[in-house]
């Protein structure tokens, strides 16, 4: 296994002015990550340049391959894991896709693979704005999808996933998503943690029985038909079924050793408290609408929001539950699902499903706002909030509006 | 509810993969020449395209639609009227890709069923390959050898069309001749096809085989792992490596005898076996060597015993064996069990060598395609003349 090379230099925790990219390759770095593989394409590349220069400063050991394409890269890593390496990796938007069949193999064959996914619109046309729906494309297929909202969250974060995924009881693929631009590219003060802290909180990656390794012989990923397909599935499922407590934990004893607390690991509550309605979203999109929200109260419109972080596993009843305190939810997706009911939004979708066993059902009204890297500005969000506002008071709504659009 | 037909094809992929298609599709066809609904398939999990590997096709007919969708509603039927081996080795039982176990070959037939075997064997020799059934069924042999019919170049022997005719002698209610008949001319264009079909008709008889009658053996079975007991991951415990043989006259351990899978055979993939004479053996590895399925167990004094319940029987042992008749593939009709030739002769080997020549006259019986350049094209004549004489 790969030995960090200078990192016993620094053990104090030190404050650093680095993107959200950057904060995910000094996790890499303190996570004594293997195995890395890497192609680039905007934003996910500003991560791969970053870990580059870890290496190439010798702050850094680890396998470091630029593949000859996405597909290369995931599978490069799936097998770095297989073999017992921790291994990292990431894309954004169509580089994602172009990936997609590596992808769908890694859960099944239980991978703790950790990715950055620097969010990015799909083509055409091309765009290199934020988009959520390269992320949320692999929702179905047991990957566990974390939505984080400042480089500080990023680092956290990716330490917490490698932890979660290479737990035992649950051993499935995690995606960490940066919104590209507001996150990748954007500097802020970080927090970095000492490495003493870091190996105390993360222990070795563990692959048990399933090491493909001489001395375990096993043969993986055989071709099964329909006598062992179900049985297969559900044994993935059972696994993401037991991520959610295994989330906890990690939060729990991240806040324990490091000191940073997140309270609620599933979503962040802003001044819900005596909300009366509340916006749900995911991503930077947070600071547009925390402004609002300030400006609003001093106008005595009582709006709360409430961010949502781990998409896979989706925590529906808590949610649901939460939600269910306001007269009316505005769910705010940077992302589309043509042709879903109600022609809406990946997320609100989704929260809808949750409300649905709910006791409290109030409206859940969808907007596509920010697509592309279009700012979600404070104006939209006073909008969206006045829309929930008229909903709440009993003034139907239409179930999904375009926020931000020329018109 | 009206009446329900099943009809099962058993055959080996890949190169009766078509003949198969073109009696279940046949059947079909003639069952909606007189008006009933029918479906025909191949199995889905099969994997018709490997050599040898016993597959299937069913023919599904209901006397009306609704018994049709009745019937389908289980796509793969769990009983049959009729079970057809288009390779009498099959009689032996069969193990697909699909399937984990061994499964008789008239596993599906219901009572007073038939199992149709294209054959040159007399209905003892069938019998006494097929397992025990606790019910009577019947028994017809369609004269011939295991035929290629329909695929790519291989000559039309009219197997395809013959076993058409028996159906409609076996099975009246199903397809009648004049049904099968006219559905070959339009599919075929082919009147000397119709003729066959209609001396298969005439010249097809049935024995019945009482419960009594048969391979006594259990088939070997296992139940799948629940979705708990299985390891993570699609990860599979491999096949431990083997250990050293015993000698049974010293005593002495010696060779080598690699583990294998307990629960996935594959024996019924074979239709030839290798028979050794260890008496001319020189010892040069080759077999074990070059044995793409590792059947070869390496015995004590160094000589190579082909373990019959791993051997598939693809030849390729013969063929590298540089020493004349040391090695040579028969007829699998003409064995029944999977016993050890090596023990035998250890026993007596003048006793082996005459069981030995003896298996040896069935040398030239039969191909599965790749036994040499030709050799089909050769046999053809001979079974389109069975075709005219019966």
């Amino acid at each position: 296994m790969a030995q960090a090379v200078a990192h016993r230099a620094e053990e104090t925790e030190k404050t650093a002015l680095i993107t959200g990219s950057e904060a995910i390759a000094v996790a890499c770095k303190l996570a004594d990550v293997d195995v890395i593989t890497a192609y680039p394409i905007r934003p996910y590349d500003t991560v791969m340049q970053y870990v580059a220069k870890l290496v190439a400063n010798g702050e850094f050991d680890c396998e470091y391959i630029v593949a000859e394409s996405e597909h290369s890269q995931f599978e490069i890593v799936k097998h770095a894991s297989a073999v017992g390496a921790r291994v990292f990796s990431g894309s954004s938007g169509v580089g994602w896709m172009y990936a997609f069949e590596a992808l769908t193999v890694t859960p099944a064959l239980r991978i703790p693979m950790v990715v950055m996914v620097g969010n990015r619109a799909l083509d055409d046309p091309g765009a290199f704005g934020v988009e959520h729906n390269d992320a949320l494309a692999v929702r179905d297929l047991g990957w566990q999808l974390v939505w984080v909202d400042s480089a500080q969250e990023a680092l956290d974060t990716a330490l917490i996933a490698y932890r979660v995924a290479e737990d035992r009881r649950v051993f499935l693929p995690c995606a960490i998503s940066c919104d590209g631009a507001f996150l990748t590219h954007s500097q802020g003060l970080v927090k970095i943690p000492s490495q003493d802290k870091v190996d105390a909180f993360l222990p070795p990656y563990q692959r048990g029985d399933l090491l493909l390794h001489p001395d375990n012989p096993i043969t993986i990923a055989p071709q099964a038909n329909e006598d062992w397909l179900m049985e297969i599935r559900r044994q993935t499922a059972a696994g993401m079924e037991r991520s959610t407590a295994v989330i906890r934990e990690a939060y729990a004893e991240f806040e324990q050793i490091f000191g940073r607390k997140y309270g609620n690991p599933f979503f962040e509550e802003y001044a819900t408290e005596d909300a009366d309605v509340v916006l749900v979203g995911m991503g930077t999109l947070s600071t547009p609408v925390k402004v609002a929200i300030r400006q609003m109260r001093r106008e005595g419109k009582k709006v709360g929001f409430v961010r949502v972080r781990w998409f896979r596993p989706f925590a529906a009843e808590e949610l649901a539950r939460t939600l269910g305190r306001f007269s009316a939810v505005g769910v705010i997706d940077r992302d589309f699902s043509l042709g879903s009911p109600h022609l809406g939004g990946v997320l609100a979708t989704e929260v809808r499903a949750a409300m649905y066993l709910a006791t409290s059902q109030p409206p859940v009204l969808g907007f596509i706002c920010g697509l592309g890297g279009r700012e979600v500005t404070v104006p939209d969000v006073r909008k969206m909030s006045d829309i929930i506002r008229e909903a709440a008071e009993g003034h139907p709504q239409p179930p999904t509006q375009w926020i931000g659009l020329r018109e | 509810m009206g009446r329900l037909f099943a009809v099962e094809i058993v055959y080996r992929g890949i190169f009766q993969k078509t003949l198969a298609k073109n009696i279940s599709r046949g059947i079909v066809l003639a069952a909606h020449a007189e008006g009933k609904p029918g479906i025909s398939f191949g199995r889905y999990g099969d994997s018709p395209e490997r050599n040898g590997i016993p597959a299937k096709n069913f023919a599904i007919v209901g006397t009306d639609d609704v018994t049709l969708e009745e019937g389908m509603a289980k796509y793969e039927p769990t009983e049959v009227d009729i079970s057809i081996a288009v390779d009498d080795t099959l009689c032996k039982g069969v193990e697909s890709w699909a399937w984990y176990g061994l499964q008789p070959i008239n596993r599906l037939l219901k009572p007073g069923g038939a199992l149709i075997v294209t054959s040159r064997e007399q209905p003892d020799a069938l019998i006494a390959m097929c397992h025990r059934k606790e019910y009577p069924y019947r028994l017809a042999i369609v004269k011939g050898t295991p035929s290629f019919s329909g695929l790519w170049v291989y000559k039309d022997d009219h197997t395809d069309v013959r076993i058409l005719g028996a159906v409609a002698k076996l099975l009246p209610d199903l397809v009648g001749l004049e049904a099968v008949q006219k559905v070959i001319l339009a599919e075929w264009r082919d009147p000397l096809k119709a003729t066959s079909a209609a001396r298969a008709y005439e010249r097809t008889t049935t024995t019945t085989v009482r419960p009594d009658q048969g391979n006594p053996e259990k088939p070997y079975q296992f139940e799948l792992p629940k979705w708990w007991e299985m390891r993570e991951g699609i990860a599979i415990p491999c096949i431990r490596p083997g250990q050293p043989m015993q000698d049974m006259d010293n005593h002495k351990t010696g060779g080598f005898r690699p583990e294998r899978n307990p629960t996935f055979k594959k024996f019924t993939t074979r239709t030839m076996r290798p028979v050794v004479n260890f008496d001319t053996c020189i010892k040069c590895t080759l077999c074990w060597l070059q044995c793409p399925d590792s059947c070869f167990d390496v015995t004590p004094d160094g000589l190579y015993d082909a373990n019959m319940e791993a051997c598939c029987g693809c030849g390729v042992c013969e063929a590298v064996c540089p020493v004349t008749d040391c090695v040579t593939m028969v007829n699998e009709v003409a064995f029944h069990d999977n016993a050890s030739q090596w023990e035998m002769w250890k026993k007596d080997k003048d006793a082996y060598q005459t069981w030995l020549n003896g298996k040896i006259e069935h040398r030239p019986e039969r191909s599965h395609g790749f036994r040499y350049r030709g050799q089909y094209e050769e046999q053809t004549p001979e079974m389109l003349e069975i075709a005219r004489e019966g």
